[in-house]
């Protein structure tokens, strides 16, 4: 719906000063963008582009490319169960067929309340607490049957409002480089010489 | 014989590479690619995704080839892989045709095998391959891939998803080439698909290319699409005369009718790329709109004639102009849209008749003095370290010599210092682009070339300046001007004249170019021209001034054109003779480096249409001249021999050079451009600047359906500043005054427009600028108001 | 010592298990605030930056060298010498570190960001000093939250203290680390494929040649690429010294690396181990480790490094964690990431949940993988799904000879009286996510052929297409 708010341009503006090329901003602005709508809008990819020197054919096929971005609204909670080797010889596929069950939708499906999507995702790098899932990227490990019940209740009812966002906002932390102790990103093309602690001396 | 003969000194060029392939050994150049190497060596490697214009990219694996290693033989990329001393390389062992096959295979487990409906078929280089390195049948019985059959990814492509196989040329293309990055690869993996952003179409000047690039029938144009099957296409070399760029194409017909060109790669011209405009108006040559029979006066009316009835005609009225008051009663204007035969036939016959008020261009382009300094090729520009343009928006009137700058700007060969009063194309690409007010620029140029920073950067290589006129609304005196500060600055500076009408070149070379159309248009206004003659010009939509023009076309007496349409100029004539059009006739034609190449009839004229040349032999028969000359083969050759100019274009050296011989400058002493200063801002209001765009109203786009609806149509650009200033809303109607009329127009903010200046395009359908231009006067200013 | 006693798991940091052995990079993991640059400043924070601040960066490079730290992504190169690829005299060079973990069965970056991010943040110091790379990129997987917000926090006040940024410690040495998260593509990965999502594109593995990121790489400069349990490993060798750390292990294989073991394992968990000394049997077996099979069941075969590795099974248990000893055998070390299969695996069906994955992380850029990845999980599923035919069977391997020619690796079988053919395999692809497709249905088929002779229906004509006629 939105071209970025005032406030996420200025973020916008300090993520791609640090890059000595503008484009390579472009992920985490679109993760800025989905913070914002919760999903991808066109409306904001046509306005990354502009912000970093792209068209929007070139910011949606980049973002296009990653899982993460959504181009349609999603539920509130986004629950990725890990299908992948570890977590399948733990049983996943049953876990998935559970949470199918609990939820009245597909895997791939919102719930009609919008509070819930469904997906099957790929492996977590957490397969030794197999099976395991992430809410809005948030885990949750050796997920049986009945802590997906609890999940959903607690989800529900509000109560980890506090651990986890809303869809879109991955880290609630961001970095934040000093003026008085950043270096500055410099284009590659204006820098031709060692650094200067490379003159075969201490730096200390 | 025992003389002992000094050995040859054996120098070792250490860019030369010696491998072998196939066993037989073939000689390269460092750097080269082995798929290259080896489609000179005769040993085709097949390929999807390579493209010799285009970055390797390595995507269909197709290329594989077998190179021997230190442990054994490798399977590389022969696209991606360089030459190297010494390499063997094997491109048909069982390995690799093996891998061949297994990649047809996997290529077609998705492919719809849509061969009998496709507009490819026949000449698709997987349907070949599929016969050639492929396993014969498809084992495939998964469901294929299935996305909506095509779409139209702009007004001229469409694109068919499910026969694309994904090789990256018309995105790469897009991006690399055409610098209009709006089709790029979406989603991943086996959902990659091509795609445009939702409601931002595929709208580059250049998108026919990717058509003729793409390797299947995924991407098909709107104007060829089902016309023909590839094996009913006949095919004939010539030299797209849309603008004097001078692409090489091939014509192809099925028929007797045009259906398609295709780009030739032509090294120092257009590397196989043209643009859309010159790609897809062949549809004008066939339109309905175009004259097939002479037609001569009666009254209001134009009558449909025999041609020796309209010849007579013709040849009658220039008698008596020539009894009333002599040669100067009598003017020729064109023969820029011809050959350089149909020039050279028309030069011959005013000089049989010695009239001097000759000119091929219109007072829309640079004294013919500017063909006589040091002249530089398309390629010596594209090489050189400073490119200093002076030009037009060159992406407008000449598309693909912008693509042969960008290119060299953007591979970091040359920097670009334009001198501009609005922003071009190859703004974004220039190192430095400084903006003169209209009539400033020789002051501009003469203070930029003196800072230090660029005077270092002239100094760095050769210097290339691309001349042209860029704004109509301007007397031509102050391109000329800035031309000469930038000789004087730096003297061994070349020059790339760029003017745009496609043989205005040949024109001028051939000696149509005598007297300047604004000269000539007054004095007809004066009353002081008995007879006009129109080859193939339309002075009311062209010469800038459009009320000078209207008052001198309409003060002649007797105009006789020469046309392949009726236009506002030609249906004022008392005689019109329908002319043969490009594709209709042979001969040759000059670029705008002066590099003649042939021309070729592939299909019949329309009616009994008859070549300009010939209708000048005609004439000058009637008029009892004997030009010496019969036929466009005899006309070519007294070109040659009797206009040293065009001595090396001998019908031998342009066979032997497809890509053509180019000719000398011409040897016309430089003028002194006359100048005046003008103030640095507008006595009221704005200075207007007028230029134009790819598409306009003229008969090339409009009478091609598939261009026509891609013009813009006039507006009035003005920065948003100072539209503001104006308290005008963006697309609000304006009252646009100069000093004899005022016209409406809708304006539109541009930032590429230069505060205190406004931009209009010429010749587009609604108000029309040339109503504003006063060819009298050095620069124009208007005054814009809110209605 | 190797009791079970001494193997300790915290619930601050789950599957992270530690032991008696000596630990380089998980040494802080039982503080619960092992994060915060308090408990690092307390346990020898940055006094391994320090150190290399104080001598002349080629020597700090001369003793990352000497130490042979093998890179832990992936491919085992050691950082010290790749440091050293880069062309003289061009600059500037970037560092791009690896956090983007996504391989099957790993994990161990994760934990390093969010259990130690100064530990890391110190190794960039340390590699950019040495190497005279300067700007430093940090690339996060993007579904890891909670090690972005760790990571972002602790270069916060890196930056703050004075540890990160301009005059580094009031030396002349200055350096940004820039904290970037990915959106969910495995490929990324890859590391030409990492340095082209860097630069904002789609993340395709660019060509080699000439794209070795050493002398091409992010903005076309030399750029390192290093994994961030590689770059862990820089503040405790700074400290020590490369003698102590090649004490640890074996001369070609030193110090120790970071395991995770999944699957029907008693105990699951991330273990860091003594490289070439550690044996699988050890890991899988021994008390101190995974404590063996679930249930007392019998081991039927395990991924020994990452998804994408050929199988082993009892046969290889002996095999220690050294490369050429894995590649010998038939498979690789990888990326640190073991895979258990019991008794009650069904074979075609776990080795479907791999070819899944590695068909849908193809990023789309060759044909083999692109269409042979979804062709082969295609042919997989129909046979799990017990609507194969012997056919298909021959189809896999024709696939698979699309993708990978010639002999693919795999491990001996004593059961079945077969030789190990060695790692690596041939390819025809750019990167390694197409022959990792094939690599499970490989090993499945040719260690457990009954399991899918069972599955599978007698030969049945399969229809064919004659190509280019009307369909
Ligand atoms: C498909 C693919 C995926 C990879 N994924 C990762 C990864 O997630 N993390 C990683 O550090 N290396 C990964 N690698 C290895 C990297 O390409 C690269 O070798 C490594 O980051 C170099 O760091 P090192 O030398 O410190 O090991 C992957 C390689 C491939 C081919
Ligand atoms: S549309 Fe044609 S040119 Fe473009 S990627 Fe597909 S096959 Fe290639
Ligand atoms: S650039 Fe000019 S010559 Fe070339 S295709 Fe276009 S119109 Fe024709
Ligand atoms: S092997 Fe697969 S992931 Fe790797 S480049 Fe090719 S298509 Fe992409
Ligand atoms: S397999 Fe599920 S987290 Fe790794
Ligand atoms: S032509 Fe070489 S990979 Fe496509």
């Amino acid at each position: 719906m939105a071209r970025l708010s005032e406030e996420n341009v200025r973020l916008a503006n300090e993520i791609i000063g640090r890059y000595p090329r503008a484009r390579s901003a472009m992920i985490p602005l679109l993760h800025l963008a989905q913070e914002q709508d919760g999903h991808v809008t066109n409306e904001a990819m046509t306005h990354i582009g502009e912000l970093v020197g792209a068209t929007s054919a070139e910011v949606y096929g980049t973002a296009s490319f990653y899982e993460m971005f959504k181009f349609e609204p999603v539920g509130k909670y986004l629950i990725n169960i890990c299908g992948t080797m570890s977590c399948a010889l733990m049983g996943a596929e049953e876990l998935m067929h559970h949470a199918e069950h609990r939820l009245g939708v597909k895997l791939g499906g919102t719930t009609d309340d919008g509070m819930f999507t469904l997906e099957r995702a790929e492996c977590q790098a957490a397969c030794t607490e197999a099976p395991c899932l992430q809410v809005n990227y948030r885990y949750r490990f050796r997920v049986a049957d009945a802590d997906f019940d609890s999940l959903v209740d607690d989800l529900k009812a509000g109560r980890l409002n506090d651990e986890i966002p809303a869809h879109g906002t991955v880290a609630r932390v961001r970095q934040h480089i000093p003026v008085d102790r950043g270096v500055g990103a410099v284009p590659p093309e204006d820098v031709t010489e060692a650094p200067t602690w490379m003159d075969g001396k201490a730096a200390l | 014989m025992t003389t002992t003969e000094p050995t040859p000194e054996v120098v070792v060029d250490p860019n030369a590479i010696n491998l072998t392939i196939n066993g037989r050994p073939v000689a390269a150049r460092k750097g080269e690619l082995i798929i290259a190497a080896a489609d000179r060596s005769g040993d085709y490697i097949p390929r999807f995704c390579y493209h010799p214009r285009m970055s390797s990219v390595g995507m269909c694996r197709q290329c594989l080839v077998e190179v021997e290693g230190p442990r054994g033989p490798m399977m590389v990329v022969s696209c991606m892989t360089p030459v190297a001393e010494g390499q063997v390389v094997r491109t048909e062992t069982d390995q690799v045709k093996r891998a061949q096959e297994g990649i047809i295979e996997l290529l077609l487990a998705n492919h719809p095998l849509d061969c009998p409906v496709c507009d490819k078929g026949g000449e698709c280089p997987l349907q070949d391959q599929a016969f050639s390195h492929g396993p014969g049948e498809s084992r495939f019985i998964e469901e294929k891939r299935h996305y909506e059959k095509p779409i139209a990814i702009s007004d001229l492509v469409l694109l068919d998803r499910e026969r694309c196989i994904l090789c990256d040329r018309c995105t790469r293309f897009a991006d690399e080439v055409a610098g209009d990055a709006l089709i790029h690869f979406t989603s991943r993996g086996n959902n990659t698909q091509v795609q445009t952003f939702p409601d931002e179409p595929f709208s580059s000047y250049f998108s026919g290319n990717t058509v003729q690039i793409c390797p299947v029938g995924a991407l098909t144009a709107q104007p060829y699409r089902f016309k023909a099957r590839p094996w009913d296409l006949e095919k004939t070399e010539s030299t797209c005369t849309t603008c004097s760029v001078g692409c090489r194409i091939t014509l192809e017909s099925s028929r007797d009718e045009l259906l398609r060109y295709q780009g030739v790669d032509s090294d120092p011209v257009n590397h196989g790329w043209l643009c859309d405009k010159g790609r897809f108006n062949f549809e004008s040559v066939k339109s309905d709109a175009r004259l097939s029979n002479p037609l001569v006066r009666d009254g209001a009316s134009l009558v449909e004639t025999s041609w020796s009835s309209a010849l007579s005609t013709a040849a009658s009225i220039i008698t008596s102009a020539l009894r009333s008051g002599g040669a100067t009663r009598v003017a020729v204007l064109g023969g820029a849209r011809g050959t350089n035969e149909d020039a050279h036939a028309w030069a011959k016959l005013a000089d049989a008749l010695a009239i001097d008020s000759v000119d091929a261009q219109l007072g829309d382009g640079l004294p013919a003095a500017v063909l006589a300094y040091p002249q530089a090729t398309i390629d010596d520009a594209s090489r050189a370290s400073t490119i200093i343009l002076l030009s037009p928006d060159l992406k407008e009137e000449l598309p693909i010599l912008y693509l042969r700058l960008r290119d060299a700007s953007e591979k970091k060969r040359s920097r670009i210092l334009e001198f501009a009063s609005k922003g071009s194309g190859l703004t974004r690409y220039a190192w430095k682009s400084v903006p003169h007010m209209p009539g400033n620029q020789a002051k501009v140029v003469a203070s930029t070339l003196s800072e230090s920073v660029v005077s270092a950067q002239l100094a760095k290589g050769s210097v290339v300046v691309v001349v042209g006129r860029s704004n109509l609304a301007e007397s031509d005196e102050y391109t000329m001007a800035a031309l000469d500060a930038v000789m004087a600055a730096h003297p061994s500076a070349t020059v790339l004249p760029v003017l745009r009408r496609g043989n205005v070149r040949g024109a001028l070379s051939a000696g149509l170019g005598r007297r300047d159309a604004v000269d000539i248009l007054t004095d007809a206004a004066n009353g002081e021209i008995d007879c006009l003659v129109l080859v193939g010009s339309d002075p009311i939509a062209d010469f800038p001034d459009t009320d000078l023009a209207r008052r001198a076309l309409a003060a002649v007496p007797n105009i006789i054109a020469v046309d392949t349409f009726a236009t506002a100029s030609s249906t004022k004539a008392t005689v019109l003779l329908p002319a043969a059009a490009f594709g209709e006739k042979d001969g040759s034609t000059t670029n705008l480096e002066g590099r003649v190449t042939r021309l070729a009839r592939k299909v019949t004229v329309n009616g009994t249409s008859r070549p300009d040349w010939m209708v000048a032999l005609e004439l000058a028969d009637i008029l009892g001249h004997d030009l010496g000359v019969a036929s466009v083969a005899e006309v070519h050759a007294d070109l040659v021999s009797s206009n040293p100019v065009f001595g090396p274009a001998t019908r031998a050296a342009l066979s032997a050079h497809p890509d053509g011989v180019v000719l000398a400058p011409l040897a016309t002493a430089t003028s002194t451009p006359v100048a005046p200063p003008v103030a640095e801002k507008p006595g009221f209001g704005h200075r207007l600047v007028v230029g134009r765009k790819l598409y306009d109203n003229g008969r090339n786009v409009s009478e091609s359906p598939s261009l026509a609806p891609l013009a813009p149509g006039s507006y009035l650009h003005m920065h948003s500043l100072d539209l503001e200033r104006l308290g005008a809303a963006d697309g609000a109607s304006v009252k646009v005054s100069g000093d004899r009329t005022s016209i409406v127009m809708n304006v539109v903010a541009d930032d590429s427009v230069q505060r205190g200046t406004v931009w209009a395009a010429w010749a587009q359908s609604g108000a029309n600028i040339g109503e504003l231009i006063d060819a009298t006067k050095w620069v124009n200013d208007v005054r814009v108001e809110t209605l | 010592m190797n009791t079970p006693n001494s193997t300790n798991t915290y619930p601050h940091a789950p599957g992270f298990v530690a032991g008696e052995r000596p630990r380089i990079v998980t040494s802080r993991f039982e503080h619960a605030d092992s994060y915060t640059l308090q408990r690092y400043l307390a346990t020898d924070g940055y006094a391994g930056l320090r150190a290399a601040l104080g001598r002349p960066a080629n020597e700090v490079h001369d003793e990352v060298k000497s130490a042979t730290v093998l890179g832990r992504g992936g491919a085992g190169f050691p950082a010290g010498t790749k440091w050293g690829l880069t062309p003289q005299g061009v600059f500037p060079r970037y560092l791009v570190v690896n956090g983007d973990e996504s391989e099957p069965g790993t994990y161990k970056d994760r934990l390093l960001m969010e259990r130690d991010p100064h530990q890391l943040i110190e190794g960039c110091l340390i590699a950019c000093y040495a190497a005279g790379l300067s700007q430093c990129f940090l690339y996060i997987r993007g579904e890891m939250a909670l090690a972005q917000e760790r990571v972002a926090t602790a270069l916060n006040e890196a930056y703050a203290a004075g540890y990160v940024g301009k005059n580094i410690l009031g030396s002349k040495f200055s350096l940004d680390i820039v904290l970037h998260w990915g959106a969910g593509a495995y490929v990324v990965g890859e590391e030409t494929a990492l340095i082209e999502s860097l630069e904002g594109n789609r993340g395709m593995p660019r060509l080699k040649p000439p794209y070795f990121p050493a002398a091409i790489g992010l903005y076309g400069q030399p750029t390192i690429v290093n994994n961030v349990e590689t770059l862990a490993n820089l503040p405790w060798l700074m400290r020590n010294g490369a003698e102590a750390y090649t004490a640890i292990g074996t001369k070609t294989s030193p110090g120790t690396r970071m395991v995770a073991v999944s699957g029907h394992v008693k105990r699951p968990g991330v273990y860091e181990i003594i490289n070439g000394v550690t044996t699988f049997r050890d890991l899988i077996f021994n008390e101190e480790y995974c404590g063996g099979i679930r249930n007392g069941n019998k081991l039927k075969a395990f991924v020994p490094g990452g998804g994408s590795a050929p199988w082993f099974t009892e046969d290889q248990l002996d095999v220690p964690f050294e490369g050429p000893q894995a590649g010998a055998a038939g498979s690789m070390l990888g990326s640190g990431a073991v895979m258990v299969m019991d008794e009650t695996t069904d074979i075609p069906a776990a080795a479907l949940t791999l070819t899944r994955f590695y068909a849908h992380e193809s990023c789309g850029k060759c044909t083999p993988c692109r269409e042979g990845g979804t062709w082969l999980e295609r042919i997989l599923s129909r046979i799990v799904d017990g609507k194969g035919t012997d056919a298909d069977l021959a189809q896999l391997v024709e696939v698979g000879t699309s993708i990978c020619p010639g002999d693919f690796p795999h491990a001996s079988s004593k059961r079945l009286g077969l030789d190990a053919v060695p790692f690596p395999y041939k390819m025809n692809t750019i990167c390694f996510v197409g022959p990792s497709a094939y690599a499970p249905i490989n090993s499945a088929l040719v260690l457990f052929p009954e399991e899918f002779a069972a599955r599978v229906t007698k030969r049945t004509m399969i229809p064919v297409t004659a190509v280019g006629a009307a369909s």
